[in-house]
């Protein structure tokens, strides 16, 4: 099975044989990620999102992002102009790492939630949110 | 030692292979031309726990009409399944006798023809006397509600959904859930909530403020039943702030959760539930993916998209089970719960034949006191029709072809779009159009026709976005409803693409131009969800309309190209 990791990995490697200027190819998703993992590795999954299939308010959309074991968590909103919604850190007297808040999605997209682990490394998940026209049920 | 899941399935076998179901057995009798209430009614009682289950009804108080779907098309996982089989691959599927009176009240073909000899369905009198058939029988069995019935008709309409809590409450329904009762606003929910003799049920209804479970309704309720604990959780539709005016009640947040879904089934069993049903206004391609993620779950009774289904499915040892729309159908789940165990079943979907079932005098007389009010503006004939006026299927029905027309003919468009939703009654050629027959396939809260401009490109958006509510392959992502119905434009679909590549070809049928993305065409429509939406009700535009015609027919117009099925 083909994991994010893998393809990641398939990604920079394409991007090295081809020799490409690859600062210039990013996009502002890749930024985000890179700027802050460092380019380093990052597992699929010890992330859990709970968000809506589909928005109610895309003005508005509720999210909850759990990741025992997790110093930080980085959210992206891949869709959105401005990818990064926010950095949640955990200190000793956070208690669990979970967050919830509410952001606001521009269209339908992925969300991106990247944990960084005691030791340092990351994890993520991303879910599908589909911001619709609405309408026409029933 | 047989497993619970070999004995339910061994269970299905022989209800499809003996008619344990009850279905096949009517099916036979209903060939021989011997169709009785008894014979409908028939049933050996099995095990301890009765589920008696109504849905969708829509506000229908009398009998009706109603075709069912010639096009149902599922998409993934679920192409060719139960429920998107239709006509005639319904009738092998189910071993039905074509022309016989189930192959009638469950398929399409031969409608008009079938429906001379064996008549209307429905009547809420008529559901009635089921009920207390059923109950003098079984005086323990739970009666359900799975929602979408303030909704629907011209009195629920003018009486803002009073005459069906009254109708409800008299039937003896123990528990409901919701969707389009949403479409009264907040405020009448909740004084309606407070007349109700039973719980309105959602685990998925939230605070929208607080992202919270609501404290206003319940997740769940208890049933005391055969010496067994019964828990029904409810399931409200999950896209009613999407799919209908989430502005008339801003308080509430929906979504389907099934985390919290999986949390209150845990809660129960740890409770002590012998038997977990869910009462769900899902559908049925959700509900059939809920029961794969959410352990535990003895039976759903599904809801919104209207199926009926002659035998549950099975999705693991969850039993599914659809009861169709419109008082069409009831169906009777006997239940053996035995050491807090699902052991067996025996499952009837009863079809309520208006012209063999008696009326319950009782319920006939709440009916009538209902309606009295309003009788004679409802009966009215405005018009008649040559046709036959359905609307269900998932691309356009006859009466949304006459609907589309009175709108762009009596507020002046080029183009029309009309609901894709899946409620509506049917007539029959030669039928009066009554004013409440044009208020069953039009009425809401919400029905002002707009006049407005659009380009093509915005139009072209708009069926993509549609498109994916029907079509999307995770039926998490679906709506439920039909495609929206066009008037002035035809178009080809693939329902096998993804969003933004399923509808080519968009021409507009009174030039045979394709439609230009850049242009703007004046565009007539109802339903919006948008707040402040102005323009007349869209049923006093299509009375107008039918009036000056005074016969009309409407065919299908063939206007629409699917590929991919």
């Amino acid at each position: 099975m083909l994991t994010r990791r893998d393809t990641l990995a398939i990604g920079l490697g394409a991007s090295a044989v081809a020799m490409l200027p690859v600062a210039a190819a990013a996009t502002p998703v890749d930024d985000a990620i890179a700027a802050y993992t460092g380019g380093a590795a990052i597992a699929e999954g010890g992330v859990t999102i709970t968000a809506p299939e589909i928005a109610e308010n895309g003005n508005t959309v509720p999210i909850t992002i759990e990741a025992p074991g997790a110093v930080e968590i980085m959210l992206i909103a891949t869709g959105n102009p401005t990818p990064n919604v926010g950095k949640f850190t955990f200190g000793p007297g956070s208690g669990a790492p979970m967050i919830a808040t509410r952001m606001r999605l521009g269209r339908t997209q992925d969300v991106l939630a990247i944990a960084k682990m005691e030791d340092g490394s990351f994890a993520s998940t991303s879910v599908e949110v589909k911001v619709t026209i609405g309408g026409c049920g029933g | 030692m047989i497993s619970r899941r070999e004995f339910l399935q061994a269970s299905v076998a022989a209800s499809a292979l003996y008619g344990v179901s009850g279905f096949g057995n009517w099916s036979k009798l209903a060939a021989q031309q011997v169709l009785t209430q008894d014979d409908l009614l028939r049933f050996e009682s099995f095990g301890n726990v009765s589920l008696i289950h109504v849905t969708d009804i829509h506000a229908q108080l009398k009998p009706i009409w109603f075709r069912e779907p010639e096009f149902n098309f599922g998409v993934g996982d679920v192409r060719g399944v139960p429920p998107h089989v239709v006509g005639r691959e319904f009738i092998d599927m189910f071993n039905l006798t074509p022309g016989s009176a189930d192959a009638y009240a469950l398929t399409y073909p031969d409608f008009v023809a079938l429906g001379q000899a064996y008549g209307k369905m429905g009547g809420m009198d008529r559901v009635a006397t089921v009920v207390k058939a059923i109950r003098a029988e079984r005086p323990e069995a739970i009666i359900l509600d799975g929602g979408d019935t303030w909704h629907g008709s011209m009195s629920s309409y003018l009486s803002r959904g009073q005459d069906m809590v009254n109708v409800m409450n008299a039937l003896g329904v123990e528990a409901m859930t919701s969707h389009w009762e949403w479409t009264l606003g907040t405020d009448r929910v909740l004084e309606l909530v407070d007349q109700l003799n039973f719980p309105f049920l959602g685990q998925n209804i939230f605070d929208a403020e607080w992202n919270e479970p609501s404290e206003d309704f319940p997740s769940y309720t208890w049933f005391e039943r055969g010496g067994a604990k019964v828990a029904v959780i409810g399931q409200a539709f999950p896209y009613t702030p999407i799919a209908n005016p989430g502005w008339m009640f801003p308080e509430f947040s929906f979504g389907i959760r099934d985390e919290r879904m999986q949390e209150m089934v845990d809660e129960v069993k740890a409770q002590g539930a012998d038997l977990v049903v869910v009462l769900s206004h899902n559908g049925f391609d959700v509900d059939r993916k809920m029961a794969s993620r959410v352990q535990g779950i003895d039976v759903i009774l599904t809801g919104h998209t209207h199926d009926a289904l002659p035998e549950p499915v099975l999705v693991g040892t969850t039993l599914l089970i659809a009861s169709g729309s419109h008082g069409k159908f009831v169906t009777r789940l006997d239940l053996d719960v035995r050491d807090g165990q699902l052991m067996g079943f025996r499952h009837k979907l009863i079809p309520i034949f208006s012209d063999v079932i008696t009326p319950d005098a009782d319920m006939a007389a709440v009916i009538d006191a209902e309606r009295a009010p309003y009788a004679a503006q409802m009966e009215e004939v405005i018009g008649h029709t040559d046709s036959l006026l359905y609307r269900r299927g998932n691309f356009a029905g006859t009466w949304d072809n006459l609907i589309c027309d009175a709108v762009m003919s009596e507020r002046d468009t080029e183009i029309a779009l009309s609901p894709g939703v899946r409620w509506g009654a049917s007539l029959m050629p030669g039928d009066a159009i009554t004013r409440e027959d044009i208020h069953a396939v039009t009425t809401m809260t919400y029905g002002q026709v707009y006049r407005s401009e659009m380009t093509g490109e915005t139009i072209h958006t708009i069926l993509e976005d549609v498109a994916d509510n029907l079509f999307n392959t995770d039926p998490y992502y679906q709506q439920g409803g039909d495609m929206v119905r066009l008037g002035g434009l035809g178009y080809s679909i693939d329902i096998t693409k993804s969003i933004g590549e399923r509808i080519t070809g968009l021409t507009l049928l009174r030039t045979g131009e394709a439609l230009d993305p850049a242009q703007t065409y004046t565009v007539g429509g109802w339903a919006s969800v948008n707040e402040g939406t102005e323009g007349p009700m869209i049923w006093d535009v299509v009375e107008e309309h039918i009036r000056k015609l005074g016969r009309v027919s409407a065919e299908p117009n063939g206007s629409v190209i699917v590929t991919g099925i």
